[in-house]
């Protein structure tokens, strides 16, 4: 079947960012390819979810309602999931890298032997050789390697949530709703979830931040991580960090940007005393326009900001905040 | 008990730098490490170890000779033993193949030690970023698996108790054994060697294994046995126009603001 599916994830009935961006991605890739976009979605009443999808390009939706789906379990989900490609056999998978989707992809592909590219920063269609174009960062963004599947099907790729932007379509679009049976009859319970925590803490508030700024090893101590806060206050953005600032505990690891942490696409951000080793670049080089303050004049970081400032940022920072309150004053 | 940890070498990311001439990796030099999640895995594996006397911790590595390395120093940190999975046809392999591939070895260390109550690995390596490999696995042996895990106790001869870290907060989960998880940074920096499995450690040499020893259906390995290809390889574009901002803290401040204000960004 000439389909593109996009997995839509939803926990707590809600449905995860990423699989609207994805959607948005999803519809220049039927443009280009004649295929038709599909959403599926396992839930517990895809109903109140599909009208989302749809608004968001899919112009259909699978819904596969079941108790069983009120939250994710690997063996159920990726079992309905799977039964549900062999029957309608798309030509291209897409699934949000979640914690959850990085459980259901793989798990589905080992299954169906088909090929898998993780957290794809770019998709595109090759109308010649009717391919799935995913290219992807190799070590940690230095290179970019583009990936096809030939021989297998469906050709499956994860994106990282913030990497595509997701668009709402005018109006009300409606598109057709396939219900599906979840045919879970007597598959095994091998885990189940007992309990959840939600986190207490802080609200770290990166995922959709049009603004972050992030400090680094540079910034030298607990104490003076403020400098960061207070320019993020005058900038209206959100606090990151990378991997060296958060193993030196000034920061909540949550807020860690990068490789091993969270992938970030502003508007503006701001990267001071951070050097830019690659774990950190390929969580924020997608951003539109870069900020980079160091005093390494041969910082990798310059290689990939749009505006560079050498200096002292015990010096730059807070002048920058200074001037911000008075521009705004 | 019996727990299996997979293990990966990779370059010491924190030491990797870029050729700015011809914008590729400067490999040559960089210090190989154990992927430092699989390094979480192994303290997991050590924990339930010490938690349960008895227990016994295999590790399998899939690579060049050279990772024979990474086995000593889990042996070096506590790990009972391990094997190499190494050989010119594996070379080339994908997720999927690797997968394969290392369940094979699995299943073989399985007919000498009697089958794992536990598979246990970093939640992904710090070179390829995949996260496929571990559940990966669990799919090909048949056994549950969750993902991204912080912790894991014995509930009782039948379930693990596991808490598992998602965007928002901790899940708790009991879970059938046989199971495999894999493991996030959350579970513990990995114990300093001691100064016994050091010694232990200096004179051990895993066995190797090859397409002789697992058998493997050669459509399934390597390169030919891998649904993905590379179909080009690149240099990410580099921003042309980057504009250096020059002058006193305060002018440098000045300026910049000036071109946030341009693109509307203050």
């Amino acid at each position: 079947m000439n389909e593109i599916w996009v997995f839509a994830e939803q926990r707590d009935g809600k449905l995860e960012s990423v699989a609207l961006e994805l959607l948005s991605k999803g519809r220049d890739l039927a443009a280009k390819s004649g295929y038709a976009l599909a959403a599926v979605l396992l839930s517990e009443n895809g109903e109140a979810l599909a009208p989302e999808l749809f608004a968001h390009g899919a112009s259909k939706v699978y819904a596969l309602d079941d108790p069983r789906f009120a939250y994710f379990q690997n063996d159920w989900w990726t079992d309905a999931f799977v039964s549900l490609v062999r029957d309608k056999a798309p030509e291209i998978v897409l699934v949000g890298a979640t914690t959850n989707g990085r459980s259901l992809a793989p798990t589905a592909a080992a299954i169906l032997h088909c090929g898998l590219t993780a957290d794809c920063t770019q998709l595109d269609f090759d109308t010649e050789k009717k391919l799935l174009l995913q290219t992807r960062p190799a070590f940690g963004g230095n290179i970019m390697a583009t990936i096809t599947c030939a021989d297998t099907r469906p050709q499956m790729a994860t994106v990282r949530p913030n990497v595509f932007k997701k668009e709402r379509l005018d109006g009300a679009p409606a598109g057709e709703l396939v219900r599906v049976p979840a045919g879970l009859d007597g598959a095994a319970c091998r885990m189940k979830r007992v309990a959840f925590v939600p986190d207490a803490g802080e609200d770290v508030n990166l995922a959709g931040a049009q603004a972050v700024v992030s400090g680094g090893r540079g910034v030298g101590s607990a104490e003076n991580f403020a400098l960061v806060r207070d320019l993020a206050a005058q900038l209206g953005a959100a606090v990151g960090a990378s991997r060296a600032a958060t193993d030196a505990g000034w920061v909540s690891p949550l807020r860690q940007i990068g490789q091993t942490g969270r992938t970030v696409c502003p508007k503006l951000y701001v990267a001071v005393g951070i050097s830019g080793a690659i774990q950190h670049l390929a969580g924020m080089q997608s951003s539109e326009t870069i900020v980079a303050i160091n005093k390494d004049p041969d910082a990798p970081i310059f290689d990939v900001a749009d505006f560079g400032l050498v200096g002292d940022l015990n010096e730059i920072v807070p002048e920058l905040s200074r001037q911000l309150a008075a521009r705004r004053a | 008990m019996k727990i299996v940890v997979c293990i990966k070498q990779v370059p010491d990311s924190d030491k990797v730098t870029i050729d700015r001439t011809t914008n590729r990796l400067n490999r040559a030099g960089v210090p190989a490490v154990v992927n430092p999640f699989d390094e979480n895995a192994l303290e997991l594996a050590l924990k339930l170890k010490d938690a349960n006397p008895g227990t016994t911790v295999t590790v399998v590595s899939m690579g060049p000779p050279q990772a024979a390395e990474a086995i000593k120093e889990a042996v070096a940190h506590g790990a009972d033993g391990g094997v190499l999975v190494s050989g010119r046809e594996f070379g080339g392999a994908d997720t999927w193949a690797t997968g394969y591939t290392l369940s094979l070895a699995i299943r073989k260390i399985a007919e000498t030690d009697g089958p794992a109550d536990l598979l246990l690995f970093g939640k992904q390596a710090t070179d390829g970023d995949t996260a496929q490999v571990g559940p990966g696995i669990a799919t090909h042996l048949g056994v549950p698996c969750l993902t991204c895990v912080q912790s894991c106790e014995v509930l009782d001869d039948k379930t693990f108790k596991v808490v598992r870290i998602v965007e928002d907060g901790r899940e708790e989960w009991e879970v059938q054994r046989p199971c495999a998880l894999t493991v996030a940074r959350e579970a513990g920096d990995l114990r300093i060697a001691n100064l016994r499995c050091k010694m232990k450690a200096k004179s051990y040499q895993p066995p190797t294994w090859g397409v002789a020893e697992l058998s493997p259906n050669p459509d399934f390995i390597g390169l030919k046995g891998s649904p993905t290809r590379v179909a080009k390889v690149f240099a990410p574009p580099v921003k042309t126009n980057r504009e250096r901002i020059e002058g006193t803290p305060a002018e440098q401040a000045a300026k910049l603001i000036e071109r946030l204000a341009e693109r509307h960004l203050v």
